[in-house]
């Protein structure tokens, strides 16, 4: 229940944590807050030669609104999000979800770019992201590149990151007037990873569902839009009816069975939070301008 | 560098200089180098909540923090927040409830509460259950803990304790 050795760097820029991963790629490990890097290292089922922590790198921690893009630094924690006015107010999505990750001494460390590189596919951001179209900036010594969450997110603990890439940036569009948000998801005891849940984004043109998001998380090998559901909602007046046939499209999906549930509990809950988020949505529905 | 590094930090308030290696935890630093053993370890992956101290004024699990990684920090744990009568509430309502019964998650148990009730001025039952709920007790003794809890969090003990406050300083010799 120790770590196996490994050497330690604490750079104080991004560029001397970009040179260390460029000259150790897929030797070296970069330690965010460690809330799931550190127990795969203490059961030794992760191990690596080097451990670059960013943590010393207070350039890489920032959440600014800037031409309707909310942009957070990629070592920004859990607990300066769930407590930012300015996240309530640009993405209530991330915001509500924020309260669903782990507990408070785990969101005291735990980062969103470490969140979204490690890839569990129980993790709310990944969900979060793809329900509001969010995008990655990934920075090596060579560029950057700019990612939508869906290409970025590849499956179980699975990225795009390349070896020589580090996560720098999340940007998520400012949230708009006409959209409605909802998180919910099921876990045997707060706190614990998601059985599974559900992130929605509806976009309303009047009283027509303009753009659906409906997207899973803890079901399936990493976060995934559900396009059948959406497709039942698509288009249209959200009704009670058009929310019962986007709950049995949602399910539908093929699930994952563990030591937690099996593929048959995960589709009726993915069923249920779905019917539940939009219920909720309807009611919060804003009402069309006349 | 696998080799030591040579770390400086406060701990409990008092400024200390270590040289450690990269691997070792922040929990065994504190237990097996400084003695500190009322840090108590349990899982060692950040689920049970026994090792729970503060970092910078936060509530963090130190089996998830390697030691290096506090140089230029500030750590509390339970030895230093007795001390200072930091959680003297908590304490005196932990023992008014027996919310303690082997005593193993106690001190983190504390140290969460403590963190909490600091976070949120007026908690609803269910959000101290929620807070409360990222330590676990493995006698399942939650119902006093809870109670415990809840005693300090409400306006009443708040408000009691503010005007204890105010009278000893009118009394205090000045």
């Amino acid at each position: 229940m120790k770590p196996a050795p490994f050497e330690y760097f604490s750079p104080k820029t991004t560029k001397a944590a970009l040179e260390l991963l460029a000259a150790h790629r897929s030797d070296a490990r970069i330690l965010a807050g460690g809330q799931s890097l550190v127990p795969l290292l203490n059961f030794r089922i992760a191990r690596f030669k080097y451990l670059i922590d960013i943590n010393g790198i207070p350039e890489l921690a920032y959440i600014k609104l800037e031409s309707d893009i909310l942009r957070i630094g990629a070592l920004t924690r859990y607990r300066a999000i769930e407590t930012s006015p300015t996240v309530a107010d640009a993405a209530p999505l991330l915001f509500e979800a924020t309260k669903w990750v782990g507990h408070l001494p785990i969101r005291t460390r735990g980062t969103i770019g470490g969140s979204l590189a490690h890839a569990d596919p129980a993790a709310e951001y990944a969900a979060v992201m793809l329900a509001l179209d969010g995008r990655v900036v990934l920075q090596s010594e060579k560029g950057a590149r700019t990612l939508d969450a869906g290409d970025f997110i590849q499956g179980m603990f699975s990225t795009a990151l390349a070896a020589d890439e580090m996560l720098v940036e999340v940007r998520i569009p400012r949230a708009r007037n006409n959209q409605v948000f909802g998180f919910e998801e099921f876990a045997r005891r707060p706190g614990d990873l998601a059985v599974m849940g559900i992130a929605v984004r509806l976009d309303f043109d009047g009283d027509r569902v303009e753009t659906a998001r409906i997207v899973s998380l803890g079901g399936q090998d990493g976060a995934c839009r559900i396009p059948e559901a959406e497709a039942e909602i698509q288009s249209r007046p959200l009704s009670a009816e058009r929310i019962e046939n986007a709950s049995r499209a949602a399910s539908d999906i093929d699930t994952h069975a563990d030591i937690h549930a099996t593929g048959a509990l995960r589709q009726h809950l993915c069923g249920t939070l779905v019917r539940r988020v939009l219920g909720r949505a309807k009611e919060a529905q804003p009402s069309p301008r006349a | 560098m696998s080799g030591e590094h040579k770390i400086e930090l406060t701990v409990n308030g008092r400024k200390i200089g270590a040289a450690v290696s990269p691997r070792l935890l922040l929990s065994d630093f504190l237990r097996d180098t400084l003695g500190l053993t009322g840090t108590h370890i349990g899982c060692e992956h950040g689920i049970c909540g026994a090792c729970t101290i503060l970092f910078d004024g936060q509530a963090a699990r130190s089996c998830l923090l390697f030691a290096v990684q506090t140089d230029g920090h500030e750590i509390w744990t339970i030895e230093g927040l007795s001390e200072t009568g930091a959680i003297a509430d908590l304490q005196e309502a932990f023992g008014k409830h027996h919310a303690l019964q082997c005593g193993y998650c106690t001190p983190g148990m504390l140290i969460a509460a403590h963190d909490f009730l600091n976070t949120h001025s007026s908690p609803s039952s269910e959000a101290i259950k929620d807070g409360m709920s990222a330590v676990l007790c493995r006698c399942t003794g939650y119902w006093n803990i809870l109670a415990a809890v809840s005693e300090v969090a409400s306006s009443e003990h708040r408000r009691m304790k503010a005007a204890e406050a105010s009278s000893t300083s009118r009394i205090a010799p000045s």
